[in-house]
């Protein structure tokens, strides 16, 4: 995406901007490339556990969870998903050993639909049976599936303009020298035949990823083939190193985030000092997910409708054309302003990102929060040196505990930044925290407020003593959440929300269960060491009697509610007196006393306010006349 | 009074320690004042000067004594001489005395609003430098708690902003005098602020007032029997820019009633048949699955959709460590103890302690109010108060969820190529910047700290609003000087440590990348001169260009010893276009000079290296028209002298003129390029 100035930072923007442009402007197009070679249906752990998964199931169970994620998010997104080394073939060029796969009512290369999940989630089952697997290069064979596959690929992705479009073909193999049963010129020829293919293929604008996945008894060996396959040089291949096989999980958790492209949102410059100025990128690595717009519908025939906005002058009721201009009340005058003085006046920044100073971390408070943070990193791209200027930083920002202070100037709302240095954190399934630094917006006076003053009394606030501290202390040990990971939970509402639209989608009957993952855990609450140390906290905060004072509390309140039955008993007493149907037909209701009235009001637990007439009418309403 | 309606005095020190920050004062009260003339026009306003030369006021006729206080402007309904009132403070002589102004401020609300209740409150900006008058009996410690008894008797507030620039020493009166106005503080009729920087000062009034509301008022229930009474309110929340109206102007000029406002209107209709509109009960809503849209009538999705109970639940604790400060997603929310309720504030507080000494946090499951679609979950962490008559209390920051995260995978920098690895020396530079940079000096209040900071773009929008009020056409005004401290830094850049950080980095732009020019897209054109012409800001930017970087320093010009290197030099060093055309422009200069000064060819070798080198540079710049231009002018000049060898030379080095084919923006072709050599080799020979 090349950088604009009007587009980066466009007055008209509002706060969802991000996820908008994303959309837009970064369509992707990708194809799935699974190797079905005999090799990816052997287990693909050393575990001697009973159910043995293999690496072909890792990769439809991460295909299964990417096309989840993405029909949330991102559902403007085209996917192919192709098998090659098949026994089957069905690709438009007939050639052999590629098998794209596709559900009814579906272009080979589409947007993912409920259908295509649903089916291709449990492929696993009739794959041998309906596709099949086989070697693909063999020596003596003159078929190149690889090079097969690359070459469906290609054409798959042949609609739309590079220029708006990222197209991507992701391989997933665990072969990691797939002419290695050849040889003599015969290998030479296929490889360079091989590497040609993804040579032009890349040439058009296509990129070529490869998800490399280790056997037990090997790593995958970057620099047999796919290194020079996908065009890596030196360090480069370190950045690719495939996930070791250890562990399933992590590999396909590793997997999950190497499966997603990077989307930058936007390239800022970050003004340094006056004379150093670097590129930086920003991502959004955390945003709120919604469930998507909504579209209305004709009931009768379903289709969609078109909103047609229209703008009309309140005092004439003429038709405008999209006013330009807009206004403020202002001591009752109106004040006009053209959308040029308006971005005029936001726009106090001649930077985008420009560096004040540093503070030390701790004085970064908890409430210095508005939105979700972004990640920068930087980039070389057009400034060269800007990475090394923002490493240096970024590591003497870490070891003297210092955030630094910048002024964004977004015109939609400048602002000052916390710039957070983020050390990268690593486990054995790959990057948890990337290196970069986080950028967190930080509010101005008038964002802040002080609720904890509201309620002054000149006496003291009363404060814990430390026997009552050294009690929560005792708590606050026996409910830990060991592990705590911020995203274990997914969101209820959401995962309950696509769960309904899938099974609507695929026509079934049965509404799905979702689990609620966010309810704190009975049990474990209820165990007798947890029990006791909340009660002894309980009485030491409460006194011991707090229960039986509550339910005396409640019993007042009970009190109040008895006073209000009797009330109406008096009421509907009040007004038996009277024959209301009677008094309603022959015109006398609005000749009776307020107190009157209400008295039957009250008898029927209606509403008493408001003047006579609405309280008459109220009456004869309710008596359906 | 109604609810939300407010009566102000302000009380405004203009004492001859003020008169640096009367300015600034006057914006801070103008700002409030506008504020309230679009938001509040029924709020009243009055204002009190103290520390002024004359004295008038109420009390002063009656009773004498409560002299250099005057009432510049009587309880009123904000209107616009509101405005003027606070336009040119008049610049007192007498050191300014705050009790005797808060005793006028007082007086006069009670005088006008007797013993009605309502919302009342008083704001004193003072530097509080000056001994008070001794009070007739008593002590002044005693004077306080008589006029806080009388604020309380009449609900009234108080917000007392102290200013004192940094660097001024503490003094036993100021010490006096804070320990007076904490007083008031601890009577809990007041809040009291300290500053000490005029931009601090902008921000430490609130100047729009917003009731405070709970989001939640019941039982934080840390486990089924044991529940805690809380209120929660919003501890954060943007103020944002005002939505501004749509204008129309089709009502004639002489309707004097006229709105002026624009009303929307949507209308839908069917895709099949474009005329009709479809009525509102005969549309449905369809959620989008993929490419998928599904109809659901909103009755059947209230059937089905996800409906959590009401209330606020603990999962549990875990170490602050586990969460990440930028997973915090949105505005921040505060827990208090339900008000009056002495067990659940002792509660809260031996939570609260605990969680700061263990440095642990609570996850908390939240729904604020039945019938909310989802669920909140977020962490809650401790607010230990300082003062003694604020109960302790937590603030409550929103996680996000699985779905919300996107794990994108970042090169290490350790894996990063040499080329992007800082040396030791830059490294060092680095620290040395984040050292020199210090917003937290030991011994002075924090630099922009976030709760004393005004929004410098709403500062500007109100003060534009009130200016076009008067003048319609008036031009957007530049940000005044103290908010450019928020926007700007405030560094010497001739500092010796800040150029020793220029000299140890180099940026380079990227000369493959298609030249647009860096200083446009880097900075906004003109941030506050959009109405100067183009060409007036090309060379204002080469004034600004002139002054940032003086011909004289660094690289200055191109000596004889290594022509080329130093006009490399002079382009690696360019951060602006202007530096590239100075190089230029001086080595066309040097290249003219050597050939004249060449005697007998001697220098041709060398010219002919320094222009291959300026070739070179003009393509890669993207400024072929400089080298052709200059080529053909330079034929023109010496082809009738004697210097034919030196044609020949560059007919040999292939240094003709600049095509189309290695620079897109010349107009020159191949063949003109090979033409030129050509027509210059007979007509030198």
């Amino acid at each position: 995406m090349d950088l604009d100035p009007e587009g980066l930072f466009r007055d008209d923007s509002d706060e969802d901007d991000d996820s908008v442009q994303e959309r837009e402007a970064n369509k992707e197009m990708v194809v799935y490339l699974i190797d079905a070679s005999p090799k990816m249906f052997t287990p693909a752990t050393t575990a001697q556990a009973d159910d043995k998964e293999t690496h072909f199931c890792t990769i439809v169970n991460c295909i299964t969870h990417a096309l989840k994620t993405q029909i949330i998010g991102r559902s403007y997104d085209e996917v192919a998903i192709c098998f090659f080394n098949t026994k089957e073939k069905k690709n438009l060029q007939e050639l052999a050993g590629v098998y794209v796969y596709n559900v009814t009512d579906r272009e080979p290369l589409d947007r993912p639909d409920a259908r295509l999940i649903k089916e291709f989630s449990c492929i696993e089952d009739s794959f041998m049976s309906n596709i099949g697997s086989r070697y693909g290069i063999t020596a003596g064979s003159r078929e190149n599936t690889l090079y097969n596959a690359l070459w469906v690929a290609q054409a798959l992705l042949r609609k739309g303009s590079v220029k708006t479009v990222s197209k991507r073909i992701v391989i997933f193999t665990n072969e990691d020298d797939p002419f290695g049963g050849l040889t003599g010129s015969v290998k030479t020829d296929m490889i360079r035949t091989t590497i040609q293919r993804a040579r032009d293929a890349q040439d058009l604008g296509l990129s070529i990823e490869l998800l490399p996945l280790s056997r037990p008894d090997e790593e995958f060996n970057m620099s047999l083939f796919y290194a020079d396959l996908i065009g890596l040089e030196g360090d480069e291949i370190v950045e690719y190193l495939p996930s070791s096989g250890e562990k399933l999980e992590d590999m396909t958790n590793q997997l999950k985030k190497r499966m997603m492209k990077k989307r930058k949102v936007k390239t800022l410059s970050f003004a340094i000092t006056n004379d150093i100025c670097i590129e930086v990128n920003t991502f959004a690595l955390i945003r709120p997910t919604t469930p998507g717009a909504i579209t209305w519908l004709d009931s009768i025939s379903n289709l969609p409708l078109k909103a047609e906005r229209s703008f009309i002058c309140n005092d004439t009721g003429a038709l405008l054309q999209d006013p330009q201009k807009r206004f403020q009340l202002y001591n009752d005058k109106i004040i006009k302003f053209s959308a040029r003085e308006l971005s005029d006046v936001k726009r106090v920044s001649s930077h985008h990102l420009r560096l004040l100073g540093f503070k030390p971390l701790d004085y970064l408070k908890d409430y210095y929060n508005l939105r979700p943070s972004t990640f920068i990193y930087p980039s070389d791209e057009q400034t060269f040196g800007s990475t090394r200027v923002f490493v240096a930083l970024h590591d003497s920002m870490r070891r003297l505990r210092r955030f630094a202070l910048a002024f964004y100037g977004n015109p939609t709302r400048p602002q000052l930044v916390a710039l957070i240095a983020q050390e990268e954190v690593t486990s054995a399934g790959g990057q948890i925290e990337p290196p970069g630094m986080h950028m967190i917006y930080l509010p101005y006076s008038d964002d802040v407020r002080y609720p904890e003053e509201v309620h002054l009394t000149s006496d003291d606030a009363p404060r814990a003593t430390d026997e009552q501290i050294k009690k929560a202390s005792n708590l606050l040990r026996r409910i830990d959440l060991k592990n705590f990971s911020v995203c274990q939970f997914s969101n209820p509402a959401l995962q309950r929300h696509y769960g309904i639209l899938e099974a609507l989608a695929l026509g079934e009957d049965e509404m799905p269960d979702v689990k609620d993952e966010t309810l704190p855990d009975e049990e474990g609450l209820a165990r007798p060491g947890v029990v006791k140390a909340v009660e002894e906290f309980k009485a030491s905060v409460y006194g011991e009697n707090y229960d039986q004072e509550e339910a005396e509390a409640a019993a007042t309140k009970a009190g109040a509610s008895k006073k209000r039955k009797a009330l109406t008993d008096a009421a509907a007493l009040k007004s038996a007196a009277h024959d209301w149907a009677e008094l309603a037909d022959t015109g006398k209701l609005k000749d009776m006393t307020v107190v009157d009235l209400k008295s039957y009001l009250t008898a029927h637990d209606l509403p008493v306010s408001g003047k006579k007439e609405a309280l008459v009418s109220r009456i004869l309403t309710h008596l359906g006349k | 009074m109604a609810r939300n309606k407010e009566a102000l005095v302000l009380l405004l020190d203009v004492g001859p320690s003020m008169h640096g920050v009367l300015q600034q004062v006057e914006n801070v009260c103008s700002t409030l004042v506008l504020k309230k003339l679009v938001y509040n026009r029924s709020d009243e306003i009055g204002v009190v000067l103290f520390g002024t030369k004359e004295t008038c006021n109420e009390l002063a006729k009656e009773l004498g004594g409560y002299k250099h206080v005057v009432v510049a402007r009587d309880i009123k309904v904000v209107d616009e001489e509101t405005t003027h009132a606070l336009q040119n403070l008049p610049r007192g002589t007498s050191p300014g005395d705050f009790l005797d102004a808060i005793v006028v401020g007082l007086d006069m609300l009670i005088r006008k609003f007797g013993n009605m209740k309502g919302k009342q409150r008083m704001c004193l900006i003072t530097d509080a430098q000056h001994p008070l008058r001794d009070p007739p009996q008593g002590t002044k410690k005693e004077q306080v708690d008589t006029i806080a008894d009388q604020m309380k008797k009449h609900e009234m507030k108080m917000d007392c902003i102290v200013f004192r620039e940094s660097g001024v020493l503490h003094n036993a009166v100021m010490d006096e005098n804070d320990q007076l106005l904490y007083h008031f503080r601890e009577r809990s009729v007041a809040k009291v602020v300290q500053v000490d920087s005029p931009t601090s000062l902008l921000g430490a009034l609130r100047t729009r007032n917003i009731l405070p509301v709970t989001v939640f008022r019941g039982d934080l229930e840390v486990s089924s029997n044991f529940k805690i009474k809380v209120w929660v309110y919003k501890k954060t929340s943007e103020e944002k820019f005002p939505s501004l109206k749509k204008y129309s102007d089709k009502a004639p000029a002489s309707d004097k009633f006229a709105t002026h406002e624009v009303k929307v209107d949507y209308e839908y209709k069917s895709v099949l048949e474009p005329d009709t509109v479809v009525p509102p009960d005969q549309r449905i809503k369809g959620y989008l699955y993929g490419p998928q849209v599904v109809p659901i009538s909103s009755a059947e999705w209230e059937a089905v959709k996800f409906k959590p109970e009401k209330g606020v639940k603990l999962l549990g604790f875990t170490d602050r460590s586990s969460i990440f400060r930028h997973y915090f997603m949105k505005d921040v929310f505060s827990f208090v103890p339900e008000p009056g309720n002495r067990k659940a504030a002792v509660a809260v507080s031996a939570l609260a302690r605990a969680m700061s000494e263990m440095d642990k946090v609570g996850i908390l499951r939240c729904v604020w109010r039945q019938g909310q679609g989802n669920v909140a979950l977020g962490v809650l962490t401790p607010n230990i108060s300082s003062v003694r008559n604020v109960p302790d209390s937590f603030y409550f920051n929103i996680l996000p969820f699985a779905e919300d995260i996107r794990e994108f995978q970042f090169r290490s920098f350790s894996s990063l190529p040499a080329s992007s690895q800082p040396t030791e020396e830059q490294q060092e530079a680095a620290d040395n910047l984040v050292k020199m940079l210090d917003l937290a000096p030991p011994g002075r209040e924090e630099i922009l700290k976030p709760d004393f900071t005004p929004n410098p773009m709403l500062e500007r929008f109100y003060s534009f609003l009130d200016l076009k009020s008067k003048q319609p056409d008036a031009n957007v005004p530049p940000l005044n000087k103290c908010l450019k401290r928020i926007t700007e830094p405030v560094i010497d850049y001739q500092a010796p440590l800040i150029k020793k950080l220029g000299n140890a980095f180099e940026l380079k732009e990227n000369p493959k990348k298609k030249k647009a020019r860096t200083q446009d897209r880097l900075t906004y054109t003109g941030a506050d001169d959009q109405t100067k012409s183009l060409d007036e800001l090309s060379a204002e930017k080469a004034g600004v260009l002139e002054a940032l970087y003086p011909p004289k320093e660094k690289v200055g010009g191109i000596g004889d010893h290594s022509p080329v290197q130093d006009f490399e030099a002079m382009l690696s060093q360019r951060s602006s276009s202007a530096w590239v055309q100075k190089a230029i422009e001086e080595m066309q200069k040097y290249i003219t000079a050597l050939i004249q000064d060449s005697p007998d060819g001697d220098y041709h070798r060398k010219a002919l290296e320094c222009l291959a080198a300026l070739r070179k540079a003009c393509i890669i710049e993207q400024e072929p028209k400089e080298y052709n231009g200059f080529l053909t002018k330079l034929c023109q000049e010496f082809r009738a002298v004697d210097d034919a060898k030196f044609f020949q030379l560059l007919l040999s080095k292939n240094a003709s003129l600049i095509s189309k084919e290695e620079a897109p923006d010349s107009d020159v072709t191949e063949e003109m390029a090979r033409n030129f050599c050509l027509k210059s080799e007979p007509s030198s020979q």
